[in-house]
């Protein structure tokens, strides 16, 4: 369907703020991720992995909190804006899942020795990885019956236990031996300082204001889309009603 | 960088990462063009 509509776009002012400020941002988390920072004593310049590694992290998790709330929202109220929601966020946050993965696999191999280990916390977050995918397919697929709502409670069961996998994760250092270490930054007392804390936090925060950016034009992304199944299936319906005006008036017809 | 240890990995760890957050930003961007065309205005409340 291709109808002559004014040209327009996902953008408004408020993401082009956005856009900017995460741009700038990114420029000066290179700036000190890579020049800046010093070298850490133990992981030499490997550390600088942990400026993108961390915050993709961070950010991974918040989308899978926030697409189990829709899931939630969603199962409670049906509404249409929890239901984009919902796989607007799991598609960002399966991006940043996939970078947690990559950026921690390439930073194990010169500070482990191995590319892959089936740690706790590495194979949590690959379940959880999946489980992404599993959610966003779920949402696609159709049943038998063309039963949305069907198809979206199967989603957003899914959905649900997100974010209880995200806790296994975060905690999954301290339940089983793990060779990760402890917490870093959410204790009281970090075990990092100056320079290196601020790059990470600085890290976390500019992440965050890409993550926001994404997120608001995935979500008008998936709102173009929903408004376009439905005007698709209004046509439908329409020409359905008419093909069926037309049947009863030659039914009619015949019966003269 | 020239001088940095691991620079191979801090690269390709930064380089896969910054490729893959602009690529699926273009992607959504264009993508949000493309169906904004097919939309009445009054569907866009946010323009």
């Amino acid at each position: 369907m291709t109808a002559p509509y004014a040209a327009g776009s996902t953008s408004s002012g408020t993401t082009r703020i956005l856009g900017w400020l995460s741009l700038a941002g990114l420029a000066l988390l290179l700036a000190y991720a890579l020049v800046w920072s010093p070298a850490d004593r133990a992981q030499r310049d490997a550390v600088r992995l942990m400026y993108v590694h961390v915050p993709s992290a961070i950010v991974a998790f918040t989308a899978c909190a926030i697409t189990t709330l829709a899931a939630a929202m969603w199962l409670r109220r049906r509404s249409e804006g929890w239901w984009v929601l919902g796989g607007a966020s799991a598609e960002v946050g399966l991006l940043f899942t996939a970078m947690t993965l990559l950026t921690g696999s390439i930073w194990g191999r010169p500070t482990w020795g191995t590319y892959w280990d089936w740690d706790p916390r590495i194979t949590s977050t690959s379940l959880l990885f999946v489980m992404l995918v599993g959610y966003l397919a779920l949402r696609r697929i159709d049943n038998e019956t063309g039963d949305a709502a069907q198809r979206g409670s199967r989603g957003a069961i899914v959905g649900l236990l997100l974010f209880p996998n995200v806790v296994v994760v975060h905690y999954s250092v301290d339940w089983w031996r793990s060779l990760h270490q402890t917490a870093t930054i959410t204790r009281l007392d970090p075990t990092i300082e100056g320079t290196m804390l601020f790059t990470l936090v600085l890290g976390i925060a500019v992440f965050g204001l890409v993550f926001a950016w994404l997120l608001v034009h995935r979500f008008r992304v998936g709102w173009l889309e929903e408004r376009i199944d439905h005007s698709g299936l209004d046509e439908a319906l329409v020409e359905r009603r008419a093909e069926a005006g037309v049947g009863a008036a030659v039914g009619d017809g015949g019966t003269v | 960088m020239l001088a940095m240890s691991h620079a191979g990995y801090v690269a390709a760890g930064w380089g896969i990462s910054l490729t893959a957050l602009a690529a699926y930003a273009i992607r959504t961007v264009r993508r949000g063009r493309a169906l904004a065309r097919q939309v009445p205005p009054e569907d866009r409340q946010w323009t």
